[in-house]
């Protein structure tokens, strides 16, 4: 136990000694890197900060807008265009989107983006078919969306709120539809 | 951190470089702790420390601003209170700008009260005040872009006495407005002045500045 104590002395001692050996011009150098660093960083922080920002803004949720009745939907898609509000930086702007909606046979609303899941032309609804054709490269999507052809994945959604007998569209969401 | 720094250096040899720059001598009749009067030399270096955090804080506001009269002054509206410590380094920017004139002018004062502007330093005196009016021209464009009425009518006056110069005063107020009016050809000119033509400038005569102190010395005591 004693041998123990006598140990910790050692280091101790050894330790102090270890400290006065940091030479005065040592000293000096880690004190102006330290206050250097210190002023470097109040300086650089803020900017910094303010540089990233736009990454550490919280997305507002989108609001629904109100688009159509349900009475007009039929189990035929059909397009429907409709203006939503954007706010960019300092710049306010309404612009328009296009959904394509329908509803099915149990009565559920389904509104699908028509952008192309390849290459991002848009498509469109072509009845004689029963399918969505793009013009691009002739991908092609069931109703549902689904993708029949060159497409890797199926058409884009909104979510869809259904309100006293209203359709409203909010955000676009990955296709749920053609998973079950 | 050492040991990147020595395979570097075995490759390249960067320490007499960077010895060259940073380790002199610093006179003791300049030194503070010496004589505590001799702050007055710090002011030249306080300038330059202001110019680097004006050249700095500078670029981060040109991440958000737009030099357009639709859109200028909604642009610092937005940055100063919608970003995150945009009011910092837009004010870092603001009283920077004052600040690097008032610095300026003190070691203007030291350098001309020491007589420090006499043979051999007579050219170093010329480039410093060259660097005095390249400074001036950048508050005085950067004074327009926030596009506000203090903005506007500071300019417009601005030209006005421009105008007065004879003979070529005309000339000097086309060239600044560079269209009918104070307006959108006034403002991107007076931006591309800003960001671009002075700095650059400023910063081949500050390299002429810092060579020649180098050069030359501090000059003696009194």
């Amino acid at each position: 136990m004693s041998d123990g104590i006598a140990k910790g002395h050692d280091q101790h001692t050894e330790q102090s000694n270890h400290k006065k050996e940091m030479s005065r011009r040592q000293f000096l150098t880690y004190t102006l890197g330290a206050t250097g660093g210190f002023l470097a960083a109040g300086i650089t922080i803020p900017m910094i900060r303010f540089a990233v920002d736009p990454l550490l803004e919280k997305g507002e949720a989108t609001d629904f807008v109100k688009v159509t009745e349900v009475s007009k939907l039929t189990t035929t898609p059909i397009e429907i265009r409709f203006q939503v509000n954007q706010v960019d930086g300092w710049v306010e702007s309404n612009p328009e989107l296009i959904a394509w909606l329908r509803k099915d046979e149990a009565g559920n609303v389904t509104a699908l983006s028509p952008v192309c899941k390849h290459l991002g032309c848009t498509v469109n609804f072509v009845s004689t078919d029963n399918k969505y054709e793009c013009p691009c490269h002739g991908a092609q999507y069931t109703n549902e969306g689904k993708n029949l052809k060159v497409a890797p994945l199926p058409l884009d959604e909104y979510s869809v709120k259904v309100d006293n007998g209203s359709v409203y569209l909010g955000q676009i969401i990955p296709n749920h539809l053609t998973s079950k | 951190m050492k040991s990147v720094y020595s395979w570097m250096d075995e490759r390249l040899d960067i320490t007499p470089l960077w010895r060259d720059i940073a380790d002199h001598e610093v006179p003791e009749h300049v030194n503070p702790a010496h004589h505590f009067s001799a702050f007055v030399y710090c002011f030249g270096g306080l300038t330059f420390f202001v110019t680097v955090i004006q050249i700095l804080s500078g670029m981060f506001l040109t991440m958000y601003y737009v030099p357009d009269i639709i859109n200028a002054h909604s642009s610092v509206d937005y940055l100063q209170n919608k970003v995150a410590f945009g009011d910092i380094v837009r004010g870092m920017h603001h009283w920077g700008a004052s600040l690097v004139i008032v610095m300026m002018f003190l070691h203007t004062l030291r350098v001309f009260f020491t007589g420090s502007y006499k043979a051999p330093r007579e050219m170093n005196w010329v480039i410093g005040m060259l660097i005095f009016m390249v400074m001036l021209g950048l508050g005085f464009t950067g004074y327009l872009l926030p596009w506000d009425n203090k903005a506007y009518f500071a300019t417009k006056v601005g030209i006005q006495i421009a105008e007065t110069a004879p003979v070529i005063g005309a000339y000097i107020k086309e060239f600044l407005q560079g269209g009918p009016v104070v307006g959108a050809q006034t403002l991107t000119r007076f931006f591309a002045i800003h960001v671009f033509f002075l700095p650059a400038v400023m910063l081949a005569l500050l390299g002429g500045h810092f060579f020649m102190i180098r050069k030359q010395g501090i000059s003696g005591p009194l």
